[in-house]
């Protein structure tokens, strides 16, 4: 992990952020910086190694970084209790919906294009990773 | 001798050390638990902490605000992280640039759906507005989907935790529904999950399959750009 690439980095969001609030998005600014270093990197057509040990050092324990947030759930606890059922309801549907509809489109288009799969092993087992959300 | 337990505790419960430590011991913890249970998904790391945490300030009488003075060090992470989600969807797209269109259009009809059935559900089960707005964004990976609920009136904290859970929800019921579909392309599958349920899912998908695993990575890093440009849209057309 270099201070160059963490650098890079906070310099992406900062000008996400301003882009984002100059120009009045909804779109958040560290979004808008991610699209823009996704951009940079297909025009460089190349990632350089610094950047990819830092990213990889920091989205390695992304799963950290949101508990601070998730922590504050405690000040909302009552919608929770009131709305359970509806949130459960809600949640439950549409995961499985949005697989549904993903793999269907997705199954559909390669049928359509002739792209179908070409080399699928059979339970391939891959690396494990930790569960980040 | 020293000072007392009392004012030791009365010290260290105003300065950012304590909240910053323990916010650390409880993700450790939570991982360590995970681990143990052969990275089960309904032992999530986070889910574990975030459960720890909340049970150890309501036993201290501790408000959010004081805890999270100290880890707001931690929780500042979280743009820079966002940021670094381009470098390992750069790493995918380098590998799938021939179908990226095809993969591109799935991953558009699975971010509608989710923002759609999610809102429709919640809408026809009567919940508040608030809550509403905080579950739009429930497939995405949580960072995107906090400052995604954040600039469309959600409560970014609430969604953290529906995010978590529809990350488990997907990873338990992700392989059931597509085998009922008779869906057995691993590109459509991961792609599947990694967009109904982000980072969970595609952490199920890679003990599953490595093809399911690069393609549910795709989608997560995808399906964060697309919602939030698309789900401002929707919730405008709606409301």
């Amino acid at each position: 992990m270099t201070l160059g690439f963490i650098t890079w980095l906070l310099v992406y969001q900062l000008i996400g952020e301003v882009i984002s609030k100059g120009l009045g998005l909804p779109l958040p600014g560290p979004v808008v910086g991610m699209g823009l270093l996704f951009l940079t990197l297909v025009m460089r057509g190349d990632l350089p190694d610094g950047l990819k040990d830092t990213a990889g050092g920091i989205l390695k324990h992304l799963s950290l970084l949101f508990v601070p947030a998730g922590v504050g759930v405690m000040m909302h606890l009552h919608l929770l209790e009131d709305e359970w059922q509806g949130i459960t309801a809600a949640l439950v549907v549409s995961t499985v919906a949005t697989i549904a509809v993903t793999a269907l489109v997705m199954v559909g288009l390669a049928k359509l294009t002739g792209k179908t799969d070409a080399e699928t092993p059979e339970k391939e087992t891959g690396k494990q990773e930790a569960g980040d959300g | 001798m020293g000072e007392d337990f009392t004012q030791i505790w009365v010290y260290l419960s105003t300065t950012p050390l304590l909240g910053l430590t323990i916010t650390l011991v409880a993700y450790q913890v939570g991982t360590w638990i995970y681990t143990k249970a052969n990275l089960n998904p309904l032992l999530n790391p986070v889910l574990i902490a975030v459960l720890m945490l909340v049970g150890v300030l309501m036993l201290t009488d501790t408000d959010y605000p004081t805890y999270f003075d100290g880890a707001q060090f931690v929780h500042f992470m979280l743009g820079p992280a966002t940021v670094a989600l381009a470098v390992p969807l750069y790493q995918q797209f380098q590998k799938v640039k021939g179908s990226f269109l095809m993969i591109l259009a799935a991953i558009l009809a699975g971010s509608v759906s989710a923002a759609l059935s999610a809102i429709a559900v919640a809408w026809a089960m009567g919940v508040s507005r608030e809550t509403l707005l905080s579950i739009a964004p429930k497939s995405v990976t949580a960072p995107i989907a906090m400052g995604i609920a954040e600039a469309t009136g959600g409560v970014p904290s609430l969604t953290a935790v529906l995010v978590i859970l529809t990350g488990i929800i997907g990873a338990v019921l992700g392989t059931w529904t597509l085998n009922a579909l008779r869906i057995k392309d691993w590109r459509a599958r991961g792609l599947a999950i990694g967009t109904a349920s982000h980072g969970i899912g595609t952490a199920r998908a890679l003990q599953i399959n490595q093809v399911a695993g690069a393609f549910a990575s795709l989608a997560m890093g995808l399906n964060g750009l697309a919602t939030a440009v698309l789900l401002p849209v929707i919730l405008g057309l709606i409301f």
